[in-house]
């Protein structure tokens, strides 16, 4: 029986008068890989902000049942964020001095990087098949490269939830492949819980447990399967919903 | 030859000897500073503060006060409300520079007017001169530099992570405002120090060229506040020394060395890319 990882209860959050998410809902069990999906403004970003912490919201989220704790919340979760655009080209940083940075959650003031954790950056490097990337530039790397350098430092600290906003929204069709099932593979083999926001509802049938559609409240939250036979997403979707669940 | 000698005879003078060490403390410190800065894109932060520094010192003078005691808190505070406009007000951070900085200069010229009789005093501060600074300033300029020096290498990985991405900082239980505060506060202090070394034109300059010289050549971002750190101490030192044999003005020649530097940098950057 899986636990719940995550419970989100009556959670709101609004930009001056707008309100980006109205009382939602939703638990996620260890183990899941979850798909939020929906389209523009609709919430999802908002979403993973709030389970960060790095917007004020209304309502509760919890972690493995305890209040969202900062503590232990950072411990726990690796993040890879949205765009990748504010990575300067000049940034004067090699690929693994980047991944080591994942590891400063567990530092403590004044932090101290030890050789030992270059050994563990270098490991995950290898993991992600990245370890040629470590002394390049991270300005200099392609988009999908510069991604999976973001991904080791989200993965270093061994992570029991990750969370991908848009991971793969300026990559190429076969990056975007590659690191979805790379992605599928820590889900799967590892048991890390996804969160993974994305535009395509179709692709996440491919690779993801469980779908969370939102448009500011939760429009459906269930396997692929079910929301493909849902009678309630056929009137909500009309052929859209056919469309959706015959593109993968 | 001959300029072995020259340079030898010019530190024998105890003024120039105090130049060279308040200048090299003060590049430093600014080098230590600027690769944050220049990358966090805010690097006119230090032309700002040096514009409201002018306003300071122009308060000083009328209250008989020496400059630097009375910049430093008034600076500071300065520094603050740039950052709270940026942060709570939804003032983007170039407009904030931009207000407080018009705000510092339109003060201190309504000040040289009304209380008159210390214009001089009030425009050497705008250019500065290295060559004039006294035994206390020396040591002033020492303290705080190697304050600001420990400060950024205690805080060197906090810094780093929200100068690279702010919101991965913050999700890593960083305090980004306070890191943030900390780095313009810093800033603050360094500018002070500038405006009798290079005076409140220049100031930012010593700030931003060397960061940006060495940001053209390295990819480590260790490496790049060294490198930083070199030019801005080599420009120093050869600053004052072409000031010294050509009577030329100290500050604007320091701010010219550097400014070969980075084309130099420039250059060899462009080199390296193709």
């Amino acid at each position: 029986m899986p636990s719940t990882i995550i419970e989100a209860k009556n959670l709101s959050v609004k930009y001056g008068e707008i309100e980006a998410l109205s009382k939602v809902s939703f638990k996620i069990d260890s183990g899941d890989y979850v798909g939020i999906v929906g389209p523009n403004g609709s919430g999802k970003s908002t979403l993973i902000k709030s389970i960060l912490g790095l917007i004020p919201f209304e309502g509760e989220i919890l972690f493995h049942g305890e209040s969202l704790s900062e503590f232990m919340l950072k411990k726990n979760v690796g993040y890879l964020p949205q765009k990748m655009s504010f990575i300067d080209q000049r940034f004067p940083a090699t690929a693994i001095e980047i991944v080591v940075s994942g590891l400063y959650c567990q530092k403590k003031f004044p932090k101290r990087i030890t050789g030992d954790d270059y050994s563990s950056a270098k490991k995950i490097m290898q993991t992600l098949a990245i370890s040629d990337l470590a002394t390049r530039s991270i300005g200099k790397l392609s988009g999908g490269q510069q991604q999976r350098i973001l991904l080791a430092r989200a993965l270093i600290v061994s992570p029991q939830i990750l969370i991908l906003d848009e991971p793969t929204v300026a990559l190429d069709p076969q990056s975007r492949e590659t690191f979805s099932l790379t992605v599928q593979k820590l889900n799967r083999e590892l048991g890390v819980t996804v969160l993974l926001v994305s535009h395509d509802a179709g692709s996440m049938g491919k690779y993801a447990s469980k779908l969370l559609y939102l448009d500011g409240k939760i429009i459906f939250y269930g396997t692929f399967e079910d929301f493909c036979k849902s009678p309630q997403m056929t009137n909500y979707f009309g052929d859209n919903q056919h469309i959706i669940c015959h593109r993968h | 030859m001959e300029i072995f000698f020259e340079f030898q005879e010019a530190l024998s003078f105890a003024f120039v000897q105090r130049a060279v060490i308040a200048g090299c403390f003060m590049a430093l410190g600014c080098s230590f500073l600027g690769i944050f800065l220049v990358l966090k894109r805010f690097s006119l932060i230090g032309d700002g503060l040096a514009h409201v520094s002018f306003a300071t010192v122009a308060i000083a003078l009328v209250l008989h006060a020496q400059p630097i005691i009375i910049s430093i808190p008034l600076v500071a505070i300065a520094s603050l409300v740039i950052l709270s406009l940026s942060e709570k007000a939804k003032v983007y951070g170039d407009a904030a520079i931009g207000l407080v900085s018009s705000f510092g200069i339109a003060l201190g010229v309504i000040i040289a007017s009304t209380a008159g009789g210390f214009n001089v005093d009030l425009f050497s501060y705008l250019f500065g001169n290295i060559l004039s600074v006294s035994s206390a300033e020396v040591w002033i300029t020492i303290l705080i530099s190697l304050l600001v020096v420990f400060i950024t290498i205690l805080f060197y990985h906090d810094l780093f992570a929200i100068t690279f991405d702010e919101d991965y900082a913050h999700v890593s239980g960083i305090k980004v405002k306070i890191v943030n505060k900390i780095l313009i506060l810093l800033t603050s202090l360094i500018v002070v120090l500038g405006i009798k070394i290079v005076g409140t034109m220049l100031v930012s300059s010593l700030i931003i060229l060397p960061a940006v010289s060495a940001l053209q050549i390295v990819r480590s971002f260790k490496m790049a506040i060294v490198l930083s750190g070199l030019f801005a101490v080599i420009s120093v030192i050869i600053g004052i020394f072409i000031s010294y044999i050509l009577n030329y003005p100290s500050g604007a020649t320091i701010v010219m060395v550097n400014f070969i530097f980075f084309i130099a940098s420039f250059m060899l950057g462009s080199l390296k890319r193709q």
